[in-house]
């Protein structure tokens, strides 16, 4: 069970280093500010792409065997795994078949999503992560905190650490352009010495069967072109229809990322390179469960571009890792409920509902709509805690009875009133911790009514 | 297959009913009125070089920006590098190139992007494996914007194709923007006027 | 006009004063106002708790007291978005969302104010309700690239003597989110310093907003710390 509120605590216990965490997304959301301020068309780009999201949701099938017909006829190897289980041992398969000993993976969130890494080193495969982010959280034994930047938690210094003792840089070196050289010169070798590339997709176009990855890095491909074998690991939502598609998805992507115009690496894949295998695996891993839910299926239309982290008030105040799971912040609130409500039931309650991440959303995904209706779910399913059940339970009661509404209201500022501070102050009024509680006026607005519009003062 | 007809029927069972699909010809787009501009502006802006010469000056261009280079192979014919990259069967032996130049076959205004397809590049790893990069763009095929791009290019066309925005770079260390993360440290356009 | 007065159970129970000023400041603009007597609640906190099932009684007594009206008017962009989107009127023809306002909206929407009696001489700072912003669209977003305009702020520019103060984040959440105040304490306290701090950082002397929920939450904070920066609701500072 993932305790957001009480992870977020513990994140909170530093104040300047929550300040530096939230200045330093707030940054990232400003860069995209100004990227998307420069297209004048962007509202209409966004209405675009949701709506050629949408549709491809409601053909996804045919999509699928399109893609499949397609990629197929190009010499790419399709294969379909249905959950985390079947994908991983798809991958272990294809690897075994060669041989692999070592192998270089570029940022992928479905292989996370499905605990690809500890699965081969299991089975003695040696995963490299290659993206600068990816391989600090890999050395540092740690996981991404955000899926386009997934360092973002740790200081430079914390970096130079980690590479101290990893890699061998100088102890106590933490300058950015020193620890991002040695990363290259050190990735360098891994690149030269793999047997095969994994990366991830981020859009299959049907119509041509190819891939399409972007990288600013370029570590995917450094990857993919190094060696002969390619295993390209995708959700099935990342398909879209046509190549004209990709116009619509990259003018949004990396403007709502990171604020750049076009991510540094947009790769097309459409054959393997001579005498190389390129291998694709479409994974559902309870896709098209969401895509059955009518309420939430519109949160399969996400291009994990990562602006609502960026944008919301409570990730960038409690940390990725406070989600507790694979794709934090508001759109992994409304996805992982979908994958195990129980375990994820409070990440919906980690937000004031504010919409800051439906607005920015490149593909305008109703995320807070979708935060409230999965709240209503837990609600109804039993997995909200009996003490506020109880207390909800109450508040319908009085609001749904004008009388004792009344009456309780009325209790409650002259008991506020009479009481003495420290009773009030007590350590169960969480509200009182850091706040005073409201004023307790002696009448209310309606009794002020009645006396002073009603002629009804006794 | 039994996971892909598993994940078919779930598919059929669970989709929404047919949602047609806009037509990107809707979109009013931003008019660019100087795309050379724009894209040389832009490209600066990214990180990258601009340099404006006539089509017969890419060799001495290049030769001038990177005295020091060892090891150089080009994609054109404009350029002769030091490696063949035909004779090359393993992509692992560029490993110390120094310089690679080959030709972009478009330019895109909006975002100083250059479409570099396999045609252009011969190897696939050289525009990534190679320490500087140098592109050579003729003014006259620089596109407004990337709906211009895709107009223009059949992504199919070859089994490999990428757009290149500036030199490689990275963030992840602080948000400190660091160039040339894992491909080129540098990017360099070397534009074509048109007369 | 008539119009019926919506006021929110906390406004009616701890902030009577801001229902007066809405109220006055409505007679003034020359409607006549009626408050329905037994009216309670929208519903909000238990449906955001996640317990909408549970405010089917709130929510009918609401549809008692206000579906024979017109036009519906309540000093909270929360509240009103609230009955927009989950409380369905009797007649589909007649729902809600076309009938009841947030009160700067009313103001400009369909009374269509164009002066303001009386002044008001303060560096005021506007704390935009999200629920406002982005849920009625009291505004245009700072995500949305769009026209920029804000309802409350061009009511707060027609006042006499109003010194509106720009912010840094001008349209980030206080942290207040109902439940959430409680539920996720540590957050929710950052997120209100965060935002005084950036009123503080432009010397604002009067921090209102459309929305009382979050200025008790930022008033707690205020009281708490002994800021001098004093908070009123929108109504207010516009009769005042």
């Amino acid at each position: 069970m993932v305790n957001h509120a009480k992870n977020a605590e513990a994140f909170n216990q530093d104040e300047a280093r929550t300040n530096w965490h939230d200045e330093t997304l707030w940054f990232v959301r400003e860069k995209r500010d100004k990227a998307s301020g420069q297209i004048p068309e962007w509202e209409a780009l966004r209405e675009l792409a949701s709506g050629i999201k949408d549709h491809t949701l409601s053909k996804l099938d045919v999509y699928l065997e399109e893609f499949e017909k397609k990629a197929t006829e190009n010499g790419i190897k399709v294969h379909w795994a249905v959950d985390a289980q079947a994908h991983n041992e798809k991958v272990f398969e294809i690897l075994s078949d060669h041989g692999v000993k070592r192998i270089v993976k570029s940022k992928s969130m479905l292989t996370e999503e499905c605990h690809l890494n500890p699965y081969l080193e299991e089975k003695g495969i040696e995963v490299v992560d290659t993206d600068l982010g990816e391989r600090i959280v890999q050395l540092a034994e740690d996981t991404p905190s955000h899926i386009v930047l997934p360092a973002i938690h740790l200081k430079k210094e914390e970096v130079g650490e980690v590479f101290h003792n990893r890699i061998g840089t100088d102890k106590g070196a933490s300058d950015p352009y020193y620890l991002t050289e040695a990363a290259r010169q050190h990735l360098r070798q891994q690149f030269l010495t793999a047997d095969a590339a994994i990366t991830g997709v981020n859009f299959a176009i049907a119509e041509t069967g190819g891939i399409v990855i972007c990288t600013n890095e370029g570590n995917a491909d450094m990857g993919v072109h190094t060696q002969n074998v390619h295993i390209a690991c995708m959700g099935i939502e990342k398909i879209i229809p046509r190549a004209e598609h990709l116009g619509v998805f990259l003018r949004l992507l990396a403007r709502s990322a990171t604020g750049q115009h076009l991510t540094v690496y947009t790769s097309h894949l459409h054959k393997p390179k001579e005498g190389s295998e390129l291998h694709v695996i479409l994974v559902d891993n309870g896709r098209t469960e969401q895509l059955g839910r009518p309420d939430f299926r519109n949160s399969l239309k996400c291009i994990r571009c990562g602006a609502c982290m960026n944008t919301c008030p409570i990730y960038r105040r409690s940390g990725g890792h406070s989600y507790g799971s694979t794709i934090p912040g508001p759109i992994g609130a409304i996805l992982s409920p979908g994958y195990d409500l129980e375990k994820y039931s409070s990440l919906p309650f980690a937000s004031t509902l504010c919409g800051s991440c439906s607005d920015v959303c490149p593909v305008k995904i109703d995320i807070h709509t979708q935060l409230y209706k999965w709240r209503q779910v837990a609600g109804a399913e039993g997995h909200i805690a009996g003490s506020k059940k109880r207390a909800m339970r109450f508040m319908g009661m009085v609001f749904g009875s004008p009388h004792f509404y009344r009456k309780v209201g009325r209790l409650m500022r002259r008991a506020a009133r009479f009481m003495p501070n420290k009773w009030i102050y007590n350590r169960r009024n969480v509200w009182g911790k850091s706040r005073e509680i409201p004023p307790m006026p002696k009448e209310s607005f309606r009794d002020w009514y009645m006396k002073n519009r009603l002629g009804n003062g006794k | 297959m039994e996971s892909r007809s598993t994940i078919l029927a779930a598919v059929r069972a669970n989709k929404p009913g047919e949602v047609a699909l806009p037509s990107i010809r809707t979109i009013e787009r931003n008019e660019i009125s100087n795309c050379t501009d724009t894209f040389k502006n832009l490209v600066q802006a990214i990180g990258g070089k601009v340099e404006e010469i006539q089509y017969n000056e890419v060799q001495e261009t290049v030769e001038r920006l990177f005295p020091d280079a060892k090891y150089t192979a080009s994609g054109t014919k404009r350029y002769k590098g030091t490696i063949q990259l035909e004779h090359i069967t393993d992509p692992k032996a560029l490993e110390n190139l120094d310089v690679f130049v080959c030709r972009g076959l478009l330019g895109v205004a909006e975002n100083g992007a250059v479409w570099l397809p396999e045609s252009a590049i011969v190897h696939r790893v050289a525009p990534f494996i190679t320490q500087h990069m140098v592109v050579v763009l003729n003014e006259s095929t620089i596109l407004e914007d990337m709906h211009a791009a895709y107009d223009e290019i059949d992504v199919a066309e070859y089994g490999f194709g990428f757009f290149m925005a500036g030199p490689s770079k990275t963030a992840d260390i602080e948000q400190s923007l660091v160039h040339g993360a894992h491909g080129p440290r540098s990017l360099t356009v070397l534009l074509l006027k048109t007369l | 006009m008539r119009v019926a007065l919506f006021v929110p159970c906390y406004i009616d129970q701890l902030y009577p004063h801001v229902a007066v000023a809405t109220l006055e400041l409505l007679e003034s603009l020359g409607c006549t106002v009626a408050f329905p007597l037994d009216q309670t609640c929208c519903g909000q906190p238990m449906a955001n708790a996640g317990f909408e099932h549970v405010s089917a009684k709130a929510m009918s007594v609401f549809i008692d007291n206000f579906d024979l009206y017109d036009y519906i008017v309540a000093p909270s962009g929360s509240c009103v978005l609230h009955v927009h989107e989950h409380i369905k009127a009797p007649d589909s023809s007649r729902p809600f969302s076309d009938r009841v306002f947030e009160f700067c909206q009313f103001l400009m929407d369909v009374l269509e104010v164009k002066e303001l009696p009386g002044s008001f001489n303060q560096k005021v700072g506007l704390h935009e309700s999200c629920h406002g912003l982005r849920g009625l669209r009291l505004g245009v977003s700072s995500e949305l690239r769009k026209t920029p305009y804000s309802k409350p702020a061009h009511l707060l520019s027609m006042k006499k003597g109003v010194e509106l103060v720009p912010l840094t984040r001008w349209d980030e959440c206080c942290g207040f989110g109902g439940t959430f105040a409680v539920s996720e304490e540590a957050v929710s306290v950052k997120m209100g310093k965060d935002r005084i701090q950036d009123h503080l950082d432009h010397e604002v002397e009067v921090l209102t907003s459309t929305d009382m929920s979050c200025l008790m939450h930022l008033d707690g904070l205020i009281k708490k710390e002994r800021i001098p920066l004093k908070v009123m609701h929108i109504a207010e500072v516009l009769n005042g």
